[in-house]
């Protein structure tokens, strides 16, 4: 029971052979089952291909299978004695920027797939991007096709050195490079022979041993308060205990804390699961938190200590990515917020610029955003929200945008900066 | 937990619990779908968590296709009764009385469980529905959110799925519509079997290998019992079988096997080369996108 939970995203398209890794990495970890791939081998015979198309492993959906296309994105598991890993794998085409948003908001490693004879191209720029706009801690380079680059060290060390140059701009934290050929299994499971010049880890290896644990946020005591445990029976008459998820930092009994937005004090008292009270909780424990003294708090509200506070904001500066095909972002417009546990309302203020996710130019001019586009917002909300900077934490420095006429989830929105809590 | 690690399943029912208090601090009338099936079992174990020391804040609805195990209706009332919840049934068997579904000629009462269930919904009020669907199930469960929005006709739309960024779940709903959570979506098979060993969950002996009287039928097993009548030339044996999943007890499979405890049970899937439907379910083989045609319809 030692092993832990890791998040990966992984974009690109059929082409640059991810369909092929991902399978590759399911079947060599053992991951795939008999019926799974004889199905798949039953599909490619009957269309007439020379090989098991383990892109159909992954391409689910009735349109998908006719349109020779990838829909949406797609989550497959796969285990290692060491670890659990879950892939939010995306497409390369349609609704990219969407897609590749929403798998990389929760990972902890992005996989990005660069073509050995195409080397770096704008998908892949695009890729590397998004995942260091949405924080992913890891990237991991698999430069893929090294078969058919002759397994050349120098081609290898080409794209290593304008990828790596390409990525210290965009300020990644941690980007290591693999050499691989998906199709033939080099470096993917097991160490290759033909690429003796590479004295790393294959990419299965390199994934167990990535050190996510010190990724979280241990310091900034923030816990949004998401449902208020009374129960109403006489056994526990008195019981109050404030139930949510920590965001960050280490939650103990006896600590002070504040509540937002009230401003009152109080001590933890004890924090309870249902296995019994614990001494501590870190993110991402789901707790109940009970309080020595009876002040007001609910859903919505948040629990930090006295001396360590998010900001308290009415006025968001924010990068938002917009997701809705049918209506664009423009100023002045209103929408529903989410913003930890809390909603409210927003308006637009002012859009100050939009973003090429391909070059990173910043379009000055531009007064509004549309389908996958993204550009630095401001936001004025009618209640206060308890924010850190998105680089600082992910949970409390994250928001999402919905059309109040049609309901539909039309924006991610990343704090971009704010005042000193 | 050195270091501060949550270990996968610490991890996974975290998020599950995460997920239950969301709904339930922002849904109207959310109901938790109950089959007898493990599934529905560790997903209601893990709803009685999330709430503790208080109740479930929600009800459990069955949708009685009249073809249960017994073993599970009493595993069902027993559970209800200690966990001191509302059930709700929505019977199959009722419906096809009153004219609203008519019996399908294999006997097999999967697809007409949708428009009950659909009616249970809308009779109710819900608006949120648990579901212990898993991603690894299916290739269509793989691309289905953790919040699924279901139109006022209970249709899901893969190609109009709501974006899910984050743990920020939209639960918006106008009237009518519904929306169906899988607190369970990132476990997996083994994953389930892993947690119920390690919570030491109570679960059906249906479960546990035993020797069990069954006839075999198109290379599959099915034990003997009020549902399975034996047909022209067909004999019966007895073997030591068990079963991975459990559905209507006309067409669920057993598997031959040895695992007569939780910790041989684990062993066991965590050597399984087949995938539970493939290995188990009559009701899946039927065609390569059934799963998905079914939810588009409003299926579990």
């Amino acid at each position: 029971m030692a092993s832990d939970l890791v998040r990966v995203a992984t974009a690109g398209s059929v082409d640059d052979g991810k369909s092929t890794l991902i399978g590759r990495l399911l079947h060599d970890s053992k991951s795939l089952f008999t019926d799974q791939l004889e199905a798949v081998e039953r599909v490619s015979r009957h269309r007439g291909h020379d090989y098991t198309d383990l892109a159909l492993l992954t391409d689910g959906l009735r349109a998908e299978r006719e349109q020779g296309i990838t829909i949406d994105v797609a989550y497959r598991f796969f285990a290692t004695p060491r670890r659990k890993f879950i892939i939010a794998d995306t497409p390369g085409h349609v609704q990219y920027t969407r897609n590749m948003v929403t798998g990389a908001s929760t990972a902890d490693i992005a996989l990005v797939l660069l073509d050995a004879r195409r080397g770096i191209t704008e998908q892949s720029r695009r890729h590397a991007f998004l995942a260091t706009l949405l924080g992913v801690p890891h990237i991991v380079a698999c430069v893929n096709k090294m078969d058919l680059v002759d397994y050349a060290e120098d081609v290898f060390e080409a794209i290593r050195d304008e990828f790596g140059e390409f990525a210290t701009r965009l300020r990644v934290r941690d980007l290591s490079f693999i050499p691989v050929s998906a199709l033939h299994g080099d470096n993917v499971v097991t160490r290759s022979r033909k690429m003796p010049w590479y004295d790393g880890a294959p990419l299965l290896g390199h994934l167990e041993r990535l050190h996510v644990a010190s990724d979280r946020n241990l310091v900034d005591v923030r816990f949004p308060v998401q449902y208020v445990i009374r129960p109403q029976s006489y056994e526990v008459l008195d019981y109050r205990g404030y139930a949510g998820t920590v965001a960050s930092g280490i939650l103990k009994p006896g600590d002070p804390v504040r509540a937002l937005p009230s401003g009152l004090e109080s001590t933890i008292a004890s924090i309870d699961t249902a296995n019994g009270p614990v001494d501590e909780a870190f993110p991402p424990m789901a707790v109940a938190i009970t309080l020595v003294d009876d002040i007001d708090v609910s859903r919505g509200d948040m629990l930090c200590r006295p001396h360590n506070m998010p900001s308290v904001v009415q006025d968001l500066d924010a990068l938002v990515c917009w997701m809705d095909e049918s209506a664009s972002l423009d100023k002045g417009r209103r929408y529903a917020l989410k913003h930890t546990t809390r909603w409210a309302r927003a308006v637009v203020k002012d859009v100050s610029y939009r973003i090429d996710v391909n070059t990173l130019h910043r379009d000055q001019g531009a007064i509004g955003l549309s389908l996958n586009e993204i550009g630095r917002v401001q936001l004025r909300v009618t209640q206060p929200l308890f924010v850190d900077p998105y680089q600082q934490n992910r949970e409390t420095g994250s928001f999402i945008l919905v059309d109040e006429g049609t309901n539909k989830t039309v924006a991610a929105g990343i704090i971009a900066w704010a005042p000193a809590g | 937990m050195s270091a501060r690690v949550l270990s996968q399943l610490a991890a996974l029912e975290a998020e599950s619990i995460y997920i239950f208090r969301e709904v339930a601090a922002e849904m109207q009338r959310p109901c938790l779908l109950f089959s007898g099936g493990k599934d529905s079992i560790v997903m209601l174990h893990i709803a009685s968590k999330a709430f503790a020391p208080a109740r479930i804040p929600f009800p459990v609805m069955h949708v009685d296709t009249g073809l249960n195990f017994p073993e599970v209706l009493a595993y069902r009332d027993r559970w209800i009764a200690r966990l001191g919840l509302r059930l709700v049934v929505a019977s199959v068997q009722d419906a096809i009385d009153r004219g609203l579904v008519s019996e399908e000629p294999n006997g097999s009462r999967n697809r007409v469980q949708t428009p009950v269930l659909l009616e249970a919904v809308e009779r109710n009020g819900f608006d949120a529905l648990f579901g212990g669907g898993r991603r690894d199930e299916e290739k269509a469960r793989a691309k289905e959110r953790v919040f699924s929005f279901r139109d006022e006709f209970g249709q899901w739309d893969p190609k109009n799925q709501r974006p899910e960024i984050w743990g920020l779940y939209n639960t918006r709903v106008f009237p009518g519509e519904h929306i169906r959570v899988f607190p369970l979506s990132n476990w997996t098979e083994l994953d389930v079997w892993t947690y119920i060993a390690h919570e030491k969950v109570e679960i059906p002996a249906l479960y546990l290998a035993a020797e069990r009287e069954v006839v075999e039928r198109e290379g599959m097993l099915y034990a003997t019992n009020e549902f399975i009548r034996l047909r022209p030339g067909e004999t019966t044996q007895v073997r030591k079988v068990r079963y991975r999943t459990i559905g209507d007890a006309n067409l669920t499979a057993a598997v031959e096997s040895e695992a007569d405890t939780l910790d041989k049970i684990v062993a066991e899937i965590a050597a399984a080369r087949i995938t539970e439907r493939g290995a188990t379910r009559g009701d899946d083989m039927v065609s390569e996108t059934s799963m998905e045609d079914r939810k588009r319809e409003g299926y579990f």
